[in-house]
């Protein structure tokens, strides 16, 4: 069924969907609304669930952590700073191998405050063993939730599903609600390989010692080195993992594509325009205008960010000879981090130094900055030519000294 | 009060094995073992760091028989919440959830989540072991670390402020059931834990657990030092049920008798207390005996005597 609604209410009828069994929340704008909506499903008994209003994010964390250890289908939902409140949890999350999902509505982080969009928020988490999936839309909130939890499950690695606050979180648009009877076909109820229970009782998260340790029958358990290991393997094992997951989908609701990135006048393609989210929506614009100039532009969006599929991306730019890759986000001291991430999967999946394309980073958009097509294209311009990778690779937009 | 379990019908079987990390002579030995006997096998259990997390065991070998879920040190109570709203979505019933964490994971760091779990009437039983300091760390004060203690990070003049009344902390959030007890009265321990679990939404348990290392005593001694902190009024043994406050077991005792030992005799036998000075030790054996001469003039009143 199509429907107008927002990114935030998109994102909970996901949830709801999905059959969420647990749900620990705490108020943070903008991720508000997709919360409030939760607990109107649930107060109305539109939808089977217990609904907790936690006291702080990392309360909300720790409902969900011990939700899931007990084998409840569990979500929360945060932005900025109430996802760096979570943030030791988002590592034991993880460690623990439990298939949370949690939407973080993107939002710049404090000091000094704003409430407004940008990345840095979810880009801080990159390094917790989190799967990170982007939307760019209303349809892909809503299709990316269901599909977190069936990868999460698959995987047993937590998902986040992350969009812009306000952009996506707070406009109208219309997208297609998937049907219940084909969202419960995709997605089996949750059958947790173990879960916390007096019959079969075990010590879940205990203190492990540097070294592997036998059991009480002798046999060797892996040590913490070999569980963060295994987190590794099968992080990296979770990018087959979410093609088969994005095929199933396809299969069961025929709509789907590339799980992993989404080109636009790619093909063909001099210079290609890379970013996460709604930017690369807007990028667009930006890119038909440069083609009707003779400008062989294209723009290319990272939908899975964490695991990072390295060669793929690699191989999307490897034709080109610019990439130029716009961020809401920032490593400081350095340059963005997907800007670092993409130069690192060409240095190993292309050719020789100088046969690679040339990378430049663009910082834009910082606490809801506005972002101007003229300001997009002006950077594409000075970037998308031979020599558009010379001079200072991390460049910033929009700023106002004077 | 209902009735009181003698060592005769405790439950025989054991639910923390032998040979766990525990220190010789801990008194949350005690407490732990007779405490999961008082819970029975149909609990989850949620330990955030604290000794009793040593006391559990190194991966891949536990000493609890009972589920227990490893938590991060703030969210022992949240993740009690978790694991009721859990056991409710995949339709289990009849199951006890318990917190078991120190004093740091209670009074200081845990309090919040807590505080947030009592508001909203999450029905578990959270039991906080007082062994007063960051003992697993290496014994640093604590919000409940009493006043004079030399603690790693009191070192020379002893904590300098008074010790956190956790249980009335609780007890301001008007939850059905407050209790304290010590390792040092198991069977006090045993029923408080029993009766309980009888009531609804947070029930909250406070443990006194006399710490052989961090407190400068034998490890042979902790029973003794334990029944001292008792019998010398400086820690009460006492109920909050409905919002009726009552003294129980040995702390009833000292009304009844009219009898406290010196607190003297508690502060010398341990060695965190040697560099407090005499009209300190004087200061709080005043206050003690203030407080509890209210509370015989309270028990006379009730009790229409004078």
């Amino acid at each position: 069924m199509q429907i107008i609604e927002t990114g935030n209410v998109a994102a909970a009828l996901g949830v709801k969907l999905a059959r969420a069994q647990v749900i620990a929340a705490y108020p943070i704008t903008p991720q508000t609304p997709l919360t409030e909506k939760l607990s109107e499903f649930i107060e109305s008994g539109e939808m089977q669930a217990e609904y907790v209003p936690v006291e702080s994010e990392h309360s909300a964390l720790a409902v969900c952590i011990a939700a899931s250890s007990a084998g409840a289908r569990s979500f929360t939902a945060t932005s900025a700073n109430g996802l760096l409140y979570m943030h030791e949890q988002i590592h034991w999350a993880a460690g623990a191998r439990l298939p949370l999902v949690m939407c973080v509505v993107n939002r710049g982080v404090g000091a000094p405050w704003t409430i407004w969009n940008d990345h840095q928020d979810s880009i801080s988490q990159r390094d917790t063993g989190w799967i990170q999936i982007y939307a760019n839309d209303h349809q892909q909130i809503i299709d990316s939730v269901i599909k977190a939890f069936a990868l999460a499950e698959e995987v047993m690695i937590p998902v986040m599903v992350c969009y812009d606050g306000y952009i996506l979180s707070h406009t109208h648009m219309p997208f297609d609600v998937p049907e219940e009877r084909l969202v419960d076909e995709f997605l089996p109820p949750y059958l947790p390989p173990y879960s916390l229970d007096p019959a079969d009782p075990a010590n879940l998260n205990t203190v492990t010692m540097p070294d592997v340790r036998p059991d009480v029958r002798g046999d060797t358990a892996p040590g913490y080195m070999e569980i963060r290991y295994l987190l590794h393997k099968d992080m990296l094992e979770a990018i087959p993992a979410f093609e088969r997951v994005e095929e199933r989908f396809r299969s069961v609701f025929g709509r789907g594509s590339n799980p992993y990135i989404e080109p636009y006048r790619c093909e063909d393609a001099d210079y290609i325009a890379v970013a996460l989210g709604s930017l690369s929506y807007h990028l667009r614009d930006v890119v038909d205008t440069l083609r009707n100039e003779g400008v062989r532009a294209g723009v290319m969006s990272v939908h899975l960010y964490r695991p990072f599929p390295d060669e793929l991306i690699a191989r999307a730019l490897s034709g080109c000879s610019g990439v130029v890759v716009f961020e809401k986000a920032l490593s400081y001291g350095y340059q963005g981090a997907l800007c670092s991430d993409i130069k690192s999967a060409l240095y190993r999946h292309t050719g020789e130094p100088g046969g690679r394309p040339f990378v430049v980073n663009y910082i834009l958009g910082l606490g809801g900055r506005e972002i101007t097509t003229p300001d997009l294209l002006d950077a594409m311009r000075s970037s998308c030519s031979p020599d558009g990778g010379s001079g200072d690779e991390t460049r910033w937009i929009g700023l106002r000294f004077s | 009060m209902h009735v009181k379990t003698t060592i005769l019908d405790l439950p025989e079987e054991e639910l923390v094995n032998p040979g766990n990390r525990a220190c010789a002579g801990c008194a949350l030995g005690i407490a732990y073992r007779v405490g999961l006997k008082a819970l029975g096998k149909n609990t989850l259990i949620v330990v955030p760091p604290s000794c009793l997390t040593v006391l559990q065991g190194l991966y891949p070998i536990a000493a609890t028989k009972l589920p227990s879920l490893n938590v991060t040190f703030a969210s022992t109570a949240a993740a009690a919440t978790g694991l009721l709203a859990a056991l409710k979505a995949t339709g289990r019933k009849g199951i006890n959830v318990v917190g078991w964490a120190g004093d740091g994971g209670t009074s200081d760091i845990g309090l919040q989540a807590l505080s947030g779990a009592c508001e909203r009437g999450d029905d578990f039983l959270f039991i906080c072991y007082d062994n007063e300091g960051y003992m697993n760390t290496g014994v640093q004060r604590s919000g409940t670390t009493p006043q004079w203690a030399l603690t790693a990070n009191t070192p020379i003049k002893g904590k300098l402020q008074p010790k956190k009344d956790v249980a009335a902390i609780l007890a301001a959030h008007n939850i059905e059931y407050v209790a304290t007890t010590s390792a040092a009265y198991p069977l006090d321990l045993y029923d408080k834990i029993k009766k309980a679990l009888t009531f609804q939404g947070v029930k909250y348990l406070h443990i006194h657990i006399p710490c052989p290392p961090g407190w400068g005593f034998e490890p042979r001694y902790a029973v003794k030092v334990g029944k001292l902190a008792v019998e010398s009024g400086l820690f009460e043994l006492c109920e909050i049920e409905k919002s009726q406050f009552r003294h129980t077991g040995a702390s009833l005792k000292i009304i009844e008798k009219r009898r406290l030992v010196p607190v003297r005799d508690y502060l010398k036998a341990q060695s965190r207390f040697k560099t407090m000075s005499e009209a300190e030790t004087e200061k709080i054996q005043e206050s003690i005996t203030r407080r509890w001469e209210g509370y015989f003039k309270s028990f006379d009143d009730i009790n229409g005597e004078e």
